[in-house]
């Protein structure tokens, strides 16, 4: 099967089937027709993926990486390098932007159940990306050594003391010394670089599963038959394109104009080990973990507790029992499911206080029902909740949201095996 | 659910949601000291907004207080005389730079390893009043006066924050106890500010015969300040409104596009 009439291209193709792949992955990947815009978001943290390490690499030949000139040389980038300052702010504010594209797609696959069967390694490759990226953000805010970038590794590297027995070793390894300094600052610069490839290769086999069995739905239901998709290429590439494009207004306008916004102004003041700043917070996007562990009165259980949060995930495809995907169909794990997002932002709100007061009651409770949420309700649900009935197939309640009462018929009869 | 409706309620309120979510932590800073600060004074500037930029004769005047007032404590490491010419400085031009610059003496060494004193040259970093921070210690009575080069941005509340803390200063109400070599400031945080109050009315005298106000002098220099923390605002925010006019352009293409090509299939 030729992919293309042009000698070059088939002669390439015949040692190398780079051709054949994209022909095969794009053009005949088959994707369900009824794909909402939430379905958008994949696509977006690829992109977001790419301009951070592009920038990121641009940056990296100008940074560096010592404790005495890191700070300089992240304002000599914004000051006297051309278009360093575009760089940085695409950097700085790409790594929350990252994030909340990442977490939109997270809760998608949660709404609409694409964690289950057959797409458990799938989901799972995800919650592998998700600890990766959480692990080169927090490198990557210590690279400017600013006061945030000092007492943030200072304090999230101290956590592993925790551990008893080896706790103060694990940290002495970590620092490379005995105190946060220049081979942290080496390690975290050399990983941090590191990871992001580490990330790419994830993010291959993530798609790799993905092409496998194909894109989940909002109806959750399988495709049935070629009635029910469309290639990829060109209804998803173009509708992809079209809402990349919108995001990147949406991105732009905090880059050009208040690329400042979800910084700490802390970090701004070059670090300085002898002076604790009044308030050590962590970025906007790691403040539900933080409220996590700063919600349980032991340090070691704090810190279990904030990991079993992001690895509670792994297990979910095997803590949810229905056998219904999609949350449009389970009316009462459609409502829990919104109780856990307004549980996200409130920890993400108590994480950005002082542990003192109403804080203290809220991040305690929203911890709790945050594993509720995982190990109680979700198995719970499954078994007592009773589903509406399913659609036949995709087709059909498309052309019934349609209206269309001839259409309707004529699909119905078409969808037939 | 209506995608249509869905995809900018959500954008709008991701970043209103993260913006929110920042912005706790902000207020605690000034809580931590136990007494509530009033809020900033509103101040409008020359540099707010999409299309705002810096009042060239302002950020003159600004640079004139920084130099007679402040630069005697305060370093600016990150600036360099460079920086000034132009119009993306503050309107000098070079040989106006050069002679800016020579009025400063700056350590050097000599083509004999000699150390020697030399006049300051336009590539030179604002030389710093003091050769290290323990010389700024002893000569401020044990409080480094804090580098002045980022201080909009280092700040919570930025232009307004610094604005309020050069007007700020009041004698300490009846009641509070003043520690030694303290001064008693409404917006510094817990209120007691090791820098006495450095302007007052007719601190300078300006070259241009504006009339120079305590309000009017802390206005320029903090305009001449959010310059120097972001030399680059004004560029970016013309390549900021250019990117968004492309982008909102192809936004409307390929959403013809996309209709076109999903125009043959039921969805």
């Amino acid at each position: 099967m030729a992919v293309s009439q042009n000698k070059l291209v088939q002669w390439i193709d015949h040692r190398l089937p780079v051709f054949t792949f994209l022909d095969h992955e794009l053009n005949q990947y088959p994707t369900p027709k009824n794909l909402n815009y939430w379905w958008n978001f994949g696509s977006l943290a690829g992109v977001m993926l790419t301009i951070m390490i592009v920038t990121g690499v641009f940056l990296a030949m100008q940074y560096t990486p010592s404790v005495d000139d890191a700070f300089q040389s992240v304002e000599r980038i914004m000051r006297e390098v051309n278009y360093g300052w575009l760089m940085r702010y695409l950097h700085m504010n790409g790594a929350s932007f990252f994030f909340i594209v990442t977490y939109i797609h997270i809760f998608r696959g949660l709404y609409y159940g694409s964690y289950k069967a057959p797409r458990e390694l799938l989901w799972m490759l995800g919650v592998v990306i998700l600890l990766l990226m959480m692990m080169t953000a927090f490198m990557g805010y210590v690279l400017p050594w600013g006061q945030m970038s000092f007492w943030g590794a200072t304090v999230i590297t101290n956590l592993f003391s925790a551990f008893p027995g080896i706790g103060n070793d694990i940290v002495t390894w970590l620092w490379g010394g005995f105190a946060v300094g220049n081979p942290t600052l080496n390690r975290f610069y050399a990983l941090h670089y590191l990871l992001p490839f580490v990330i790419f290769a994830v993010v291959g086999l993530h798609l790799m599963a993905l092409h496998q069995h194909g894109s989940n739905n909002p109806l959750g239901i399988d495709r049935k038959g070629p009635q029910d998709s469309v290639p990829f290429h060109p209804y998803y590439t173009y509708k992809d394109m079209f809402g990349l494009s919108a995001f990147l207004i949406v991105f732009a306008i905090v880059v050009f104009y208040f690329p400042n916004l979800l910084g700490n102004p802390e970090n701004y003041i070059p670090a300085n080990p002898m002076q604790t700043p009044p308030e050590i917070v962590p970025e906007w996007y790691l403040l539900p973990y933080y409220a996590i562990l700063r919600a349980i009165p032991n340090k070691l259980l704090g810190v279990c507790a904030m990991f079993a949060s992001i690895f509670v995930l792994f297990i979910v495809p095997w803590l949810d029992t229905s056998k219904v995907r999609s949350a449009y169909f389970r009316p009462i794990y459609k409502w829990v499911f919104w109780l856990l997002v307004i549980d996200a932002f409130a920890l993400g709100a108590v994480g950005a206080h002082r542990p003192e007061g109403i804080w203290i009651v809220i991040g305690r409770v929203g911890t709790i029902y945050y594993f509720l949420h995982f190990l109680v309700l979700m198995p719970l649900i499954g078994w007592f909740e009773r589903p509406l009935p399913l659609p036949p197939s995709i087709a059909e309640a498309v052309l019934k949201k349609r209206g269309g009462g001839a259409l309707a018929g004529a699909a119905a009869t078409r969808t037939k095996p | 659910m209506r995608p249509r409706r869905v995809l900018p309620a959500l954008l709008a309120g991701a970043v209103i949601a993260a913006a929110v979510l920042a912005q706790p932590a902000r207020p605690a800073t000034a809580q931590a000291a136990g007494e509530e600060a009033p809020p900033l004074p509103d101040v409008s500037w020359s540099f707010e907004g999409p299309f705002g930029t810096f009042d060239r004769a302002a950020l003159q005047r600004g640079f004139q207080i920084y130099t007679e007032i402040c630069s005697a404590c305060h370093s600016m490491n990150l600036v360099t005389y460079d920086d000034l010419a132009g119009p993306s400085g503050l309107g000098y031009t070079e040989a106006e730079v050069k002679a800016i610059a020579a009025q400063k003496q700056i350590a050097d060494i000599d083509k004999n390893g000699q150390p020697i004193q030399r006049p300051a040259r336009p590539s030179d970093h604002f030389v710093a009043p003091f050769p290290n921070e323990s010389a700024a210690r002893t000569a401020n009575n044990g409080a480094v006066p804090p580098d002045l080069s980022d201080m909009i941005k280092a700040r919570d509340g930025g232009a307004r924050y610094v604005y309020g803390i050069l007007t700020g200063f009041r004698d300490a109400p009846k009641g509070v106890e003043m520690r030694s070599g303290m001064n008693y400031n409404l917006y510094f945080p817990g209120h007691q500010i090791a820098m006495p109050q450095p302007l007052q009315d007719n601190s300078v005298q300006y070259a241009d015969g504006t009339k120079a106000t305590l309000d009017q002098e802390a206005h320029d220099v903090v305009t001449f300040l959010t310059w120097a923390a972001d030399p680059t605002t004004e560029e970016r925010k013309r390549t900021g409104a250019k990117v968004i006019l492309f982008l909102l352009a192809m936004t409307g293409v390929l959403y013809g596009a996309k209709r076109r090509v999903w125009s043959d299939i039921e969805h």
